[in-house]
């Protein structure tokens, strides 16, 4: 079926979302364009060369389940992979690891510069063709039109992005490069609701200029836990990072100069994250804490440059030259980039749909910053989902979407799309109800046989995907059959109730006091499966009894999801409602009663009145026709 | 036009005729009625005006106060008009007609307030409180339905819920940031400290929720003793009304026979049952066993015996009232000065026997400071809550991992706001960042 459209999808943005999209539309046999200023800063990181950690290791565990770029590409980067949260549960472990930036970067441009259905093309994208409301391709600054079915955005901080540092302004998406003015003014003509963010940056060191050897060390993992579940080893060599603290002699420079700072002097209007606070916000708001720590980062192996993470700062260069020399073991270091604050606007999300098409103009996705998030596991991930809608809306099928009991990719949409962000939104795990079963250990289980279905995942994992199947279902079904008495578990050295009950070794693997090692010892059908099997199931036993629980939980958010309210409602029709909460739902415009039901400040009350008055509708509509 | 939300009218006091009657309208064509069917056009909002109301075609049906509440700031949300007019039957008719046929229809029992829930005026436990003081009986319902108005189940609930969400920030922030020092990386202790205190609450709630949810729904008290010893009279007599059948052969009283009366401000269920003794009759047997039955649910027990006889102490209980029935029969000096002596028959003793009743009741509810549970949908919520808690404390104690206790901690806080209809997930994220100076 030939049409006239040069490309199914085009993604503009080279960025970690862009190539997420640009991949998934391809994967799924979409013609797709990435378009970039540059191909030579396709997959740069922006900021701190880190991926992963608490919510951000599920998210890219659940990409490279759908086949997605980011899980391999780092493990080809990682220098210092370190599984968080070791101490807790599995359901809460984080895969996190310090990256390369060039290995990041030539991993991530190797994947895309070969990839199946995918085009490069270096041009920066200067407006945006529409044509019956619908966006059907872009103009490049060279002045040449690419048309396409659908168009994918991911510009990250480019709306009128400014850097500030002390007094300094410089107009600019991120150091030495142009924001994009043309495009910018093309999204601000589609009057979508626009917010503004800020969010900063640290000095850069040198690292021959660090006092090392004064600094306690953090060694990688003994043996590191790649992200994909393709990578079966770590073949890049592991660095160790320094740790130090700031002091009460930095504290007072940077006390002394707040006023100084673009972020206290007024200057900056945009909210910035809590979770990740300038150094002066941290002194400001916590005056009683006397040192702060620092995780001194190389970012790379053969760049001598040192991401100081925890002293992100928009104060002037002579006041960072000091207050960063006060601290333990950069008494006489080098800054090679001073850290400043950049603050830029973002499109308010719930102006999208849960495809991350903006529900205004059909044809047109956005993804990554744009959306008001911050990281570039955030922003793969919604790359991921709006370039695989963007391929699908060109064939003219439906959003396939991910519920939030199914994946964080799904938290991530809905609370987007429904709450809106006040602040950078980064993943956290405490955002996910359903976090217990929502593990990093088993993202191919809830979503590669998806991503299968919806074409995303290619032949080789899928054959792997069944392989691992067959051999967890294999040993699940040993587990659930083998059994012993609570006598013969006593002989073992187990303390169960010892009231006659047969209970078999997947009961026995859920209490806390007995572990898959034990019910090898005990059965040997079980020692016989191979370790990876076995520590998949440890886990699944662990969490079953909380899974089980959920059930009726998750069942009562789908029978909600499945309620569907008409994107015409008129809310003004539906009696009961406050003008308050109205304006919220008209700004939402929620798809299902599940997702008003999520919009902060929604008052049960105001679920019943809608509740009823959508039951009651077809009835009447009836009745009245 | 069908879609739109009606408005609705209702007569808000009691049936007529009486003095006045006040009826009720709201929603969206209340200020369209005033103009079609009052003698002014408009009226000043919050004020109380004299007007004339009118019938269709414009006849006077009877002058009254009429007072203008526009939304939002009204019981319901929206516009409401109250209008006092003299309570007779035909006046009522004819008015609630007369504002029917300008656009209005007769109210469902319960829709106002359930439109001022709908529009967030009230949360549950208060809308709940509405229903109670409107149906309330006795004072003591009277009472605890107005500081469940308050707000009083909503405060206590909530700050129950509060407490749990500090537990959750520290579970959190020990999850969600553990790379960093200044997050809590010992939270075991404060968190115990937490839960044993939420946990005590709740049982507590439970226990004084028995009390509470008596007082709204009745004490029972049981009639118990051998056939023939006056039960059945008695209960006559105490609820003045021959609720049950009185002869003189032993075994009349076959079934429980309950009776609904207020004594001294409270509402309570008296039953009268089958007298205790052996018997091989089998229908009776059934009556006796209705009757332990009876008295193992009773709040309060009455054992009543026949003055001339004797009675076997050995089944009393602390707590129980014991009375000597029949006085009339026996010379007063062989009368026990301990025990109560009575005359069911004519009502001798009766108001003593009621103020020893009235007594044992206040003792029940004299540590009742505030509600804390008034209906079963609330002891059900706790219950389930005090579950999760329960549960949250054990995976403390096998340390099992935080987030086990932090899925429990979340549930038990979910189960209370359940009950006050409050339920906000961004909360615990808010509590973590103003508490701790997190972020790298
Ligand atoms: C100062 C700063 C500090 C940050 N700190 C951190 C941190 O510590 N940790 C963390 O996880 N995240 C951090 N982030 C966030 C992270 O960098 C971003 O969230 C993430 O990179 C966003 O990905 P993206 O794909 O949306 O945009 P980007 O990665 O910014 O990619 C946008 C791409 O679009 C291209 N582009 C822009 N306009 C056009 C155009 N008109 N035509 C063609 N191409 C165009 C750009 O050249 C770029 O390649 C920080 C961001 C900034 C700015
Ligand atoms: N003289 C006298 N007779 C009583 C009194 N109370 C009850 N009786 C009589 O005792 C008999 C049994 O009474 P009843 O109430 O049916 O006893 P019950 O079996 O305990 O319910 C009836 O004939 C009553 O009239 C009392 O106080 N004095
Ligand atoms: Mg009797």
């Amino acid at each position: 079926m030939h049409d006239s459209f040069d490309f199914d999808v085009i993604v503009v943005g080279g960025g970690h979302a862009g190539c997420e999209a640009a991949s998934a539309a391809a994967r799924t046999g979409a013609r797709t364009a990435l378009i970039t200023h540059k191909v030579e800063t396709i997959g740069e990181m922006s900021c701190n060369p880190a991926i992963g950690g608490l919510g951000k290791g599920h998210l890219v565990r659940e990409i490279d389940a759908l086949d997605g770029l980011m899980a391999r590409a780092s493990d080809r980067a990682g220098i210092q992979f370190r599984m968080l949260n070791r101490s807790k549960g599995p359901a809460v472990w984080g895969p996190r690891a310090q990256i390369d930036r060039q290995l990041y970067r030539s991993a991530m441009q190797g994947e895309i510069l070969n990839h199946e259905n995918l085009t490069v093309i270096a041009d920066g994208v200067e407006d945006l063709m529409v044509k019956n409301d619908t966006a059907q391709g872009v103009i490049g600054e060279s002045g040449t039109a690419y048309s396409a079915k659908a168009v994918v955005i991911t510009t990250g901080t480019f709306l009128k992005g400014i850097i500030h540092r002390g007094a300094e302004r410089i107009p600019a998406g991120r150091v030495g490069e142009k924001p994009a003015i043309g495009l910018a003014e093309r999204l601000y003509a589609l009057n979508l609701p626009i917010g503004r963010l800020k969010t900063g940056t640290p000095a850069r060191l040198n690292g021959e200029t660090i006092d090392w050897g004064k600094l306690e060390m953090q060694p990688a993992d003994e043996v590191p836990i790649p992200f994909s579940y393709l990578t079966d080893q770590i073949e890049v060599p592991q660095i160790a990072c320094g740790i130090t603290h700031t002091n009460a002699a930095a504290h007072a420079i940077v006390a002394e100069n707040l006023k100084r700072s673009a972020v206290y002097s007024g200057a900056i209007a945009g909210r910035g994250p809590r979770y990740c606070p300038a150094i002066e916000d941290k002194i400001y708001r916590f005056p009683e804490k006397t040192r702060h720590q620092i995780f001194l980062e190389p970012e790379g192996l053969d760049d001598k440059t040192v991401y100081p993470n925890g002293i992100s700062t928009s104060l002037p260069r002579e006041i960072q030259d000091a207050f960063i020399r006060e601290i333990e073991g950069l008494e006489s270091v080098e800054i090679f980039e001073y850290g400043y604050a950049i603050e830029y606007d973002y499109v308010d999300p719930r102006a999208l749909d849960v495809g991350l098409q903006v529900k205004t103009m059909p044809g047109l996705f956005l993804a990554g910053q744009i959306n008001g998030t911050t990281g570039y596991e955030e922003a793969g991930a919604q790359g991921l989902v709006a370039g695989l809608n963007a391929a699908r809306f060109g064939r003219g099928k439906p959003h396939a979407s991910f519920d939030r009991a199914e994946a964080y990719i799904g938290v991530l949409i809905d609370d987007l799309i429904t709450r809106g962000v006040t602040e950078p939104y980064r993943m956290f795990t405490s955002r996910a109800e359903y976090r217990l079963s929502l593990r990093s250990d088993n993202a191919d289980q809830r979503l590669t046989e998806r991503g299968i279905e919806l074409g995303l995942v290619g032949a080789s994992r899928a054959e792997m995907f069944h392989v691992k199947q067959n051999a967890l279902t294999d040993g699940r079904n040993k587990l659930q059959t083998l059994a012993m008495t609570p006598n013969a578990a006593q002989k073992h050295g187990w303390k169960v109730n010892q009231d006659g009950q047969r209970r078999t070794a997947w009961e026995f693997l859920a209490y806390p006091t007995i572990s898959m090692t034990d019910i090898s010892k005990a059965f040997p059908e079980v020692a016989c499966l191979d370790q990876r099997t076995k520590d998949q199931l440890e886990i699944e036993a662990m969490y079953a009894g909380y899974i089980e629980r959920q059930k009726d939980d998750v069942a009562a958010l789908r029978r909600e999801e499945s309620l569907a309210l008409p994107g015409d409602l008129d809310y003004g029709q539906v009696g009961g409602l406050t003008n308050e909460v109205r304006a919220k739902l008209e700004h939402v415009r929620p798809a299902t009663l599940g997702q008003a039901s999520r919009i902060e400040g929604i008052t049960p009350g105001a679920l019943t009145a809608l509740l009823a008055y959508v039951r009651r509708r077809p009835s009447r509509t009836r009745a009245n026709g | 036009m069908a879609l739109r939300r009606d408005t609705i009218c209702a007569l808000a006091s009691g049936p007529p005729p009486s003095a006045i009657s006040v009826l009720r309208v709201s929603g969206p064509h209340v200020a369209d009625i005033i103009a079609a069917r009052c003698s002014l056009q408009t009226l000043k909002p919050r004020h109380a005006t004299l007007v004339d109301l009118l019938d269709e075609k414009g006849t006077l049906i009877d002058s009254g106060l009429a007072v203008f509440m526009p939304g939002p700031a009204s019981y319901t949300g929206e516009d409401t008009l109250e209008i006092s007019l003299h309570g007779g039957r035909v006046i009522t008719e004819l008015a609630l007609r007369s504002i029917m046929s300008a656009g209005a229809r007769l109210a469902e029992p319960g829709e106002f307030t359930r439109r001022a829930f709908e529009a967030g005026k009230l949360d549950l436990t208060r809308a709940e409180a509405v229903a109670d003081l409107i149906d309330a009986e006795s004072e003591a319902q009277h009472q605890q339905a107005l500081k469940q108005m308050d707000g009083a189940l909503e405060r206590l609930y909530a700050g129950w819920r509060d407490d749990l969400t500090t537990c959750l920030a520290l579970l959190e922030a020990s999850i969600d940031f553990p790379d960093e020092e200044d997050a809590p990386d010992r939270v075991d202790a404060p968190v115990r400290e937490t839960l044993l205190r939420i946990d005590q609450a709740l049982k507590d709630a439970l226990v004084q929720g028995n009390i509470t949810e008596r007082i709204r729904d009745g004490f029972k008290i049981a009639i118990l003793g051998k056939p023939n010893a006056g039960k059945s009279t008695l209960l006559n007599q105490i609820s003045k009304r021959e609720a049950a059948i009185v002869t003189d052969i032993p075994g009349t009283t076959r079934d429980v026979v309950e009776v609904r009366l207020t004594i001294g401000g409270y509402l309570v269920w008296l039953s009268d049952t089958a007298g205790l003794r052996e018997t091989t009759d089998i229908v009776e047997a059934e009556g006796v066993r209705r009757a332990m039955k009876a008295a193992d649910e009773a709040d309060l027990r009455l054992w009543v015996y026949d003055a001339r006889e004797d009675f076997d102490m050995s089944v009393v209980q602390p707590g129980d009232i014991v009375v000597a029935n029949k006085s009339d029969l026996v010379a007063p000096k062989d009368v026990s000065r301990e025990t109560l002596t009575i005359v069911a028959k004519t009502g001798e003793g009766v108001a003593n026997l009621e103020a020893d009743i009235i007594s044992h009741i206040s003792k029940m509810t004299q540590n009742l400071s505030a509600p804390m549970i008034t209906r079963a949908r609330h002891r059900q919520g706790i219950e389930r809550a005090l579950e999760y808690v329960s549960a949250a404390r054990d995976h403390l104690k096998l340390q099992s991992g935080s987030e086990f206790v932090a899925e429990d901690v979340r549930q038990a806080s979910r189960e209370l706001g359940m009950l006050t209809g409050h339920i906000d997930p961004d909360t615990v994220l808010g509590a973590v960042f103003s508490s701790f100076c997190i972020g790298k």
